[in-house]
């Protein structure tokens, strides 16, 4: 396994390196009027003098080099568009914060709150009316059915607008140091994520209870407690398992709707107006941090893969294809 | 009386003593050719040794349509499905471009709906509601299907070998790690810069990545069954990694690949919405459930506007929920346990 997580590292270096460079690329086809505000007016003069401080007009291979010397001297460049002339690193730091701490409460919420529905469910689609199962499905069917955008909405409509909301004192905006204002953004995140864990377990927990091994626990009378916990979760938590490390590395992202919604200085959208904008160093920099995000968390995600189901191994076996 | 029955009890017992004698003789007097004699061969019979009439999809197409809810949302996607494209040729129906204007030239917008002939009112500039939600529900569907077909088969193919053959794992976890982290926005811009913005640009512009969750998600399943000891067997055995792959772990997936597939395609309509918000979705002249939602997203305020907003939006969740239980019932029809009650 040791082994196996090595060469993966080892390989993941190399990803990026493609990614940075296949980006680099991209972001130099987007057309050159991007770049300024007023290109209609600008003189011929003017627009090369702007593209030669931008460094744009030097050979693709030279930027790249140039980029490259910059990134591994710890440097994640300047803004160039988005906060002209502020440090990435300083544009990155004071958000990022934000969306990380949101976020980790929102999922904590999220996990618990979905895995217990999820659990819930399936246990009770062994018992005669089936009611749990019905209701939790009547919630996941409306979290599914209404696009995210919409219902965020609805939270902060209701949360804030109602006469429930009023009498305590909700406010429609984020404020950093008030925590009253935090629970209707947190909310909006988690509840996505509830119906999302919920249904998923609810589906391989029912696959699971209807194995054989588990028809002989119940006909050996273990309790039925017993045999949800100790079998029946057990196996089918584990496809969910492997995105677990991700999810918690991902709330570094934030979140675009909720965050422009309740208007919290955090890290969602910064990607898309940076990119707008074509801020390439900003897009550059936030790229390089997301695919680290996004490989550690799918490492980790098979890493605590094969914790959790010791069958599961990636190590190179005899006979294995 | 009691006489009586006494007397025929006896009859009774004396008649059936007398017809086992006579069947005993008969037996005996048969000669022993006549009692072993050898059998036939007889080719149907020989075939008939071992035969199940059990058929794997017609127990899952019965299993599925013992399932109430889900036959009739199935018959209200048909419904909705059908109405998409009658839509346009009922009579008496309006152009969902065409900008209606009263007697002295001005737009007819924001119209409440039910009134001046317009069954869901006008927009902020004075087209028909109602068309264009159909309008815009038969492009959505269109693009939901398309993404959601190809995000199957790539996904799925991709997924099973990215999980099964362990030397393709580097080459498939890399060429993810890449595609994942180019940021679809920049793709969607640069493809929006060199194509004509459009539906079929969509379309491709969604299938560029749209495979990639598929493709995880069976990977992980394919990782977790594929060292169960009846593969092992099946290895052992020297079966083929095509015939293993085909027979052995698609199978199994069923029907959890059955309820994503369910998913992929409101997915895809909520994807095109999310385009739209950050402003490189379809145009406005090519309505689609995106642009209506978002108009009216941001109508919303606007106590008196909100039917803008809440009519597609329920378009669009009669489609979820109908995908979502459909996929829901069939994946547990497929599941092989819960055809024998």
């Amino acid at each position: 396994m040791a082994k196996y997580i090595t060469k993966r590292i080892f390989r993941s270096l190399i990803t990026m390196l493609i990614i940075l460079t296949v980006l680099f690329s991209l972001l130099r086809l987007m057309p050159v009027e991007g770049y300024f505000e007023n290109y209609d007016k600008m003189t011929q003069a003017q627009i090369q003098a702007k593209m030669n401080t931008l460094g744009l007009n030097d050979p693709l291979a030279v930027q790249m080099v140039r980029f490259y010397r910059q990134l591994l001297q710890g440097d994640l460049g300047t803004s160039t568009k988005y906060r002209i002339g502020v440090p990435i690193r300083q544009i990155v730091g004071e958000k990022i914060g934000i969306s990380l701490t949101l976020g980790l409460i929102s999922l904590g919420i999220a996990l618990t709150l979905g895995l217990s529905l999820g659990v819930l469910m399936a246990r009770s689609t062994k018992t005669r009316f089936r009611i749990g199962d019905r209701l939790g499905m009547v919630f996941i069917v409306i979290v599914q059915a209404m696009p995210s955008a919409v219902y965020h909405i609805l939270i902060q409509f209701a949360g804030s607008q109602s006469a429930l909301g009023k009498s305590l004192g909700m406010k429609m905006l984020f404020e950093m140091d008030d925590p009253a204002t935090w629970v209707l953004p947190i909310i909006s995140l988690a509840v996505g994520n509830i119906a999302y864990y919920a249904m998923w377990l609810r589906r391989y927990m029912v696959d699971e209870s209807n194995k054989d091994y588990i028809r002989l626990a119940r006909a050996k009378g273990l309790p039925s407690g017993e045999i949800s916990r100790k079998h029946v979760f057990r196996n089918a938590i584990v496809p969910l398992v492997q995105y677990i490390p991700n999810s918690i590395l991902l709330t570094l992202m934030g979140s675009l709707y909720v965050e422009s919604l309740y208007s919290i200085p955090g890290m969602g959208g910064l990607l898309v107006t940076a990119i707008k904008m074509q801020d390439n160093a900003l897009v550059q920099a936030l790229v390089l941090i997301y695919a680290v995000i996004s490989i550690l968390g799918l490492l980790f995600g098979d890493i605590l893969m094969g914790i959790v189901d010791p069958r599961i191994s990636f190590a190179k076996k005899e006979d294995a294809r | 009386m009691k006489k009586f029955g006494f007397s025929y009890r006896r009859r009774a017992e004396e008649q059936l003593a007398d017809q086992l004698n006579d069947h005993l003789q008969e037996t005996l007097d048969a000669s022993e050719d006549a009692l072993f004699s050898f059998a036939d061969f007889d080719a149907e019979s020989a075939e008939r040794t071992g035969y199940s009439d059990y058929s794997y999809w017609g127990s899952t197409l019965r299993a599925f349509f013992q399932n109430k809810a889900a036959v009739f949302f199935l018959v209200v996607m048909l419904a909705v499905l059908l109405f998409t494209f009658v839509q346009p040729m009922l009579p008496g129906q309006k152009d969902p471009l065409e900008i209606h204007t009263n007697a002295w030239g001005l737009p007819l917008n924001n119209v409440p709906p039910g009134t001046d002939g317009f069954l869901l009112g006008t927009n902020a500039i004075g087209q028909d509601l109602w068309s264009r939600i159909w309008a815009g529900t038969r492009t959505s569907l269109f693009i939901g299907f398309c993404v959601a077909l190809v995000e199957a088969v790539i996904g799925i193919l991709v997924g099973i070998l990215w999980g099964y053959v362990r030397k393709l794992d580097f080459f498939f976890t890399e060429l993810y790690n890449v595609l994942d982290n180019i940021p679809q926005t920049l793709l969607l811009i640069l493809i929006s810069y060199v194509l004509k913005p459009g539906v079929s640009t969509i379309i491709f512009a969604l299938c560029l990545t749209g495979w990639l969750g598929m493709a995880r998600f069976i990977r992980n399943q394919i990782i977790i069954i594929r060292d169960r000891d009846y593969n092992l067997a099946s290895r052992c055995l020297g079966i083929s990694t095509g015939r293993i792959m085909f027979k052995n772990l698609l199978p199994y997936l069923v029907s959890v690949i059955t309820m994503r597939i369910a998913l992929a395609i409101p997915a895809a309509i909520g994807n095109e919405v999310f385009v739209t918000y950050i402003g490189i979705g379809l145009p406005l002249d090519t309505p689609s459930l995106g642009n209506l939602i978002n108009t009216g997203r941001s109508l919303m305020t606007m106590s008196s506007l909100r039917y803008q907003l809440f009519f597609p939006v329920t378009v669009l969740a009669v489609i979820t929920i109908s995908f979502y239980i459909i996929g829901n019932a069939f994946a547990d029809a497929a599941d092989p346990r819960n055809h024998v009650k």
